[in-house]
């Protein structure tokens, strides 16, 4: 080194935004966080959705906004337009997410048009039917992506019976599904109970909560409390080789046990993670990339759901490396596993983690993502403090249990897509493994 | 209707200098985060890649991240991670851009760790080779393993353009990637890697004071070389429609997409704006006019966007560029009858006009994304350094949104009625899937 390397200054402190909250009488959560950065506000709105029919559920989040009894769905995208805004629903096992943003001048506008929304959809039936063909059609585009694929034999495969197992209908499902069902659907379930809205921005956060309770307090109560029972434990099992003939390439998957945010062992594990593969700096990521180019995007992370939590690696690696690529990632997985990483390595991570923190609170986008998915584990922004106190004090020996708990290679869920034939003989030498086709999967 | 909102504007400060050596500095304060954006941007992208070495632009960009004068492989990467930040780099067709965000403490370790890459990447056989093999897993997996890969961005350009820089694949075929080699990187790297070629932004938690006296403390020594002389890359417009198809052996289900010349984006701005906004009133939601028609009511296709220059970015590329259309249509959907219906809507525009009220609504969204965008401390050092590279203007950020609100109906019924059958180039992709 002819130059040195300059020192960092220490991190400011982890300062929280002003919020307040608000529950609501017919049960609707409100946070309201003021974030003036720009004269915009993010809008999240996570509504519990467990156990809902699958294809049900997939449609209702396509045609939430096809119309109300007194508005079409092209009325409905251009008066929220008018105040700069936009809104779109999506499912997943555990909830109805709507996500949207306007200018912060057009709150009232946007939540008066969610309210209509929540309290009067209509799902007109043309609408219904155009929507029915276009998520059909997605369906079968998602089928033909490698990554899907994959994602879909390693959560049927990992979760067996439970309904994390399956999470995109069938599209003869998706046929079958009428308006009406939608509307019997949507009284059930769609309601405030337990239901959590978030808005970030450029607001007064009192003037918010206000601004959403005259919106959205008449939205009526009751519903079903549906809860979903704990994730079954693992069965590693072999290695499902998913067969896509004449892949180019091989896509590794693998699932291994996490604990949620509320866990004593999450920031250990977090940072064991880190130091294995969730990070670019990672061991896996400099071995399988940096030095062998067996792969471009390797990543691990862990993900939260409301009945368990999982660890996810994922790599998708040149059809001849297969083999070499699965070792590399066997060892490193059970190198952590087995021995304790060392004080730099780990205080890398730990900056990494405290500082994406930051980073992640730097903007509406993304102190809203924030409060939402916390939202989902029953937290508010404060534990951001918490997490980021159990980052900087977990030892080296917490990592080193928590890598050891976790991250074990034979505790791996593992399913690799690609071409069988050609990637069988290789992977067979380091694991058992069994074979099915990707249109079984 | 509601009253359209006045279009709101962002004021964010920028302080402009040159150093001796010809980089031009771009620092725009903003204290309401503890973190910071750093970009640094050089006037070199795709269409500057030499004939016979096509990818070499984007497999230059990661040898840029293979250690440098001062910093083993590898040592970049911790650096940033390791001060608590993410990193990236990438190669559009006029610039290449290398980029962190971090917190705001690592300012000057960030600013040594680019300097070292300016002054010099370790340019080794045995780099080379491995980030050769690294490109090709990331054109499989975002190209040659899936469905519409490279659609349309590196499937339109060669039937709209024919020479070399406009029309050649930027990811860059496998022969070329394995035929390069170090010397070819080091020529490109002594040509197009300039101080004089450069751009450096910094955005967020600093102090203008202590960021100029750190930024002249480690780039000041950065060898001072001259940009090279920027080529015009024109082309003639079109003068009759070009059509072609390919078969995706993975597809599903076909696509379309169609391009059509447009204004130059620096030289003729104000003549570009126009259609930046008739792709949003086209495409921005279920109220534009192509979802209306397209996907709603005739349900010819199950989705359609359209947006300025082939990789999405309106205002961060050069002339000649294009306004392009993209669709998906269902099981055997008939791509003519997609584009004379785009065409009918655009006659409709250049005829009727808009309705009352829908400019503004799509201008009053248009910012809100403008906004939102750069609401991040990076993509605004990004966006801004891009904008002194090409125009000399990064202040022009803060005036994008008013810009656009400043855009005239008939503004944006002139440019429906210019983008004509005639001129279009469009690309069919044909379903393979299942044959």
């Amino acid at each position: 080194m002819t130059r040195a390397l300059p020192p960092l200054r220490p991190n400011k402190r982890l300062k929280l935004p002003t919020e307040a909250e608000r529950r609501l009488t017919n049960g609707l959560t409100v946070i309201a966080i003021r974030r003036p950065a720009v004269p915009l506000v993010e809008v999240r709105l996570r509504v519990p959705f467990a156990k809902a029919n699958l294809a049900r559920a997939a449609m209702l989040s396509q045609t939430l906004f096809s119309g109300t009894a007194e508005m079409s769905n092209v009325e409905l995208a251009a008066a929220l337009q008018t105040v700069g805004g936009g809104l779109s629903a999506s499912i997943d096992p555990d909830r109805l997410l709507v996500v949207g943003n306007g200018l912060a001048s057009g709150l009232d506008r946007v939540l008066a048009l969610l309210s209509d929304v929540l309290t009067g959809a209509a799902y007109p039936s043309e609408e219904v039917s155009t929507e029915r063909d276009r998520l059909v059609d997605q369906i079968q585009v998602a089928r033909s992506q490698p990554a899907h694929i994959a994602r879909t034999a390693l959560l049927k495969r990992r979760f067996g019976k439970h309904p994390y197992a399956v999470q995109t209908p069938e599209p003869a499902q998706v046929q079958a599904v009428r308006p009406a069902p939608l509307r019997v659907l949507h009284t059930e379930r769609v309601h405030p109970a337990d239901a959590t809205l978030v808005l970030v921005g450029d607001l007064r956060p009192e003037k918010a909560l206000d601004a959403a309770e005259a919106a959205l307090g008449a939205w009526n109560g009751g519903g079903k409390d549906v809860s979903l029972p704990p994730v079954p434990p693992a069965e590693p099992g072999p290695v499902l080789l998913v067969d896509r003939p004449g892949s180019v390439q091989s896509s590794l998957r693998m699932a291994l046990p996490a604990v949620p945010r509320t866990h004593p062992d999450h920031a250990a594990l977090q940072l064991a993670n880190l130091i294995f593969g969730g990070y670019f700096s990672s061991r896996w990521v400099e071995n399988i990339r940096e030095d062998k180019g067996y792969t471009y995007g390797p990543h691990s992370v862990v993900e939260h759901s409301v009945a368990g939590s999982t660890l996810l690696v994922a790599a998708d690696v040149a059809t001849e490396v297969t083999g070499p690529a699965l070792l590399e990632t066997n060892y490193e997985l059970g190198r952590l596993a087995e021995l304790a990483p060392k004080d730099d390595e780990l205080d890398q991570a730990r900056q990494y983690a405290l500082g994406t923190l930051q980073l992640g609170m730097s903007t509406q986008a993304g102190l809203a993502g924030l409060a939402i998915s916390y939202a989902g584990s029953g937290l508010r922004l404060r534990f951001l403090a918490e997490y980021a106190l159990q980052l900087a004090e977990a030892t080296r020996d917490d990592v080193a249990a928590a890598a050891a708990r976790y991250l074990a290679p034979s505790k791996a869920v593992t399913v690799i897509l690609g071409d069988a034939d050609r990637m069988e003989p290789a992977v067979a030498a380091l694991n058992p493994v069994e074979r099915t086709a990707a249109t079984d999967s | 209707m509601a009253r359209t909102p006045k279009i709101p504007a962002t004021k964010y400060p920028v302080e402009r200098l040159t150093l001796d050596n010809g980089l031009r500095v771009v620092l725009s304060p903003d204290r309401s985060a503890p973190v910071i954006g750093v970009a640094v941007v050089y006037d070199v992208g795709i269409r500057s890649e030499p004939e016979g070495r096509t990818g070499f632009a984007h497999l230059f960009e990661h040898l840029m991240f293979q250690g440098s004068e001062n910093l083993e492989k590898l040592a970049h990467f911790r650096h940033v991670q390791g001060a608590g930040g993410t990193f990236n780099g990438s190669t559009h067709l006029d610039y290449t851009d290398y980029f962190e965000t971090l917190p705001a403490g690592a300012l000057e370790r960030t600013l040594f760790l680019e300097a070292d890459r300016m002054r010099g990447p370790r340019l080794t056989e045995e780099s080379l080779r491995n980030q050769v093999d690294v490109v090709k897993e990331e054109i499989r997996v975002n190209v040659l393993n899936r469905p519409y890969g490279g659609f349309p961005w590196l499937k339109l350009p060669p039937v709209m353009f024919d020479t070399f820089p406009n029309a050649h694949d930027g990811y860059g075929s496998f022969q070329d990637l394995e035929s390069a080699t170090v010397a070819d990187a080091a020529e490109f790297f002594e040509h197009y890697y300039a101080s004089g070629n450069a751009v450096l932004a910094v955005a967020g938690d600093v102090d203008v004071a202590e960021a100029t006296e750190l930024i002249k403390r480690h780039f000041g020594d950065v060898p001072a070389r001259p940009a090279p002389r920027l080529p015009s890359f024109d082309e003639p417009d079109l003068t009759s429609e070009r059509r072609e198809s390919y078969i995706d052996r993975l597809a599903p289900l076909p696509a379309v997409a169609a391009g059509w010349r447009v204004p130059d984006p620096v030289g003729a701005f104000p003549d570009y704006l126009p259609y930046v906004a008739l792709a949003e009133v086209l495409t921005d939601g279920d109220a534009s006019r192509l979802v209306e028609r397209l996907v709603l009511r005739d349900r010819t296709v199950t989705s359609v966007a359209g947006y300025l220059g082939f990789m999405g970015e309106p205002f961060e590329v050069r002339d000649p560029t294009a306004m392009l259309l993209q669709a998906h249509l269902p099981p055997g959907g008939d791509v003519d009858k997609v584009l004379r219906t785009i065409d009918e809507e655009l006659d409709r525009i250049g005829a009727e006009g808009l309705a009352v009220g829908e400019l503004a609504r799509v201008q009053a969204r248009m910012a809100t994304h403008l906004l939102r965008d750069t609401d991040a401390v990076l993509n605004r050092a990004l966006r801004m350094a891009v904008l002194e590279e090409q125009r000399g203007e990064p202040e022009l950020l803060n005036e994008l949104p008013r810009l656009i609100g400043e855009v005239t109906e008939e503004q944006v019924r002139a440019a429906a009625a210019r983008l004509t059958p005639e001129r279009r180039a469009g690309v069919e992709v044909v379903a393979g899937a299942g044959r």
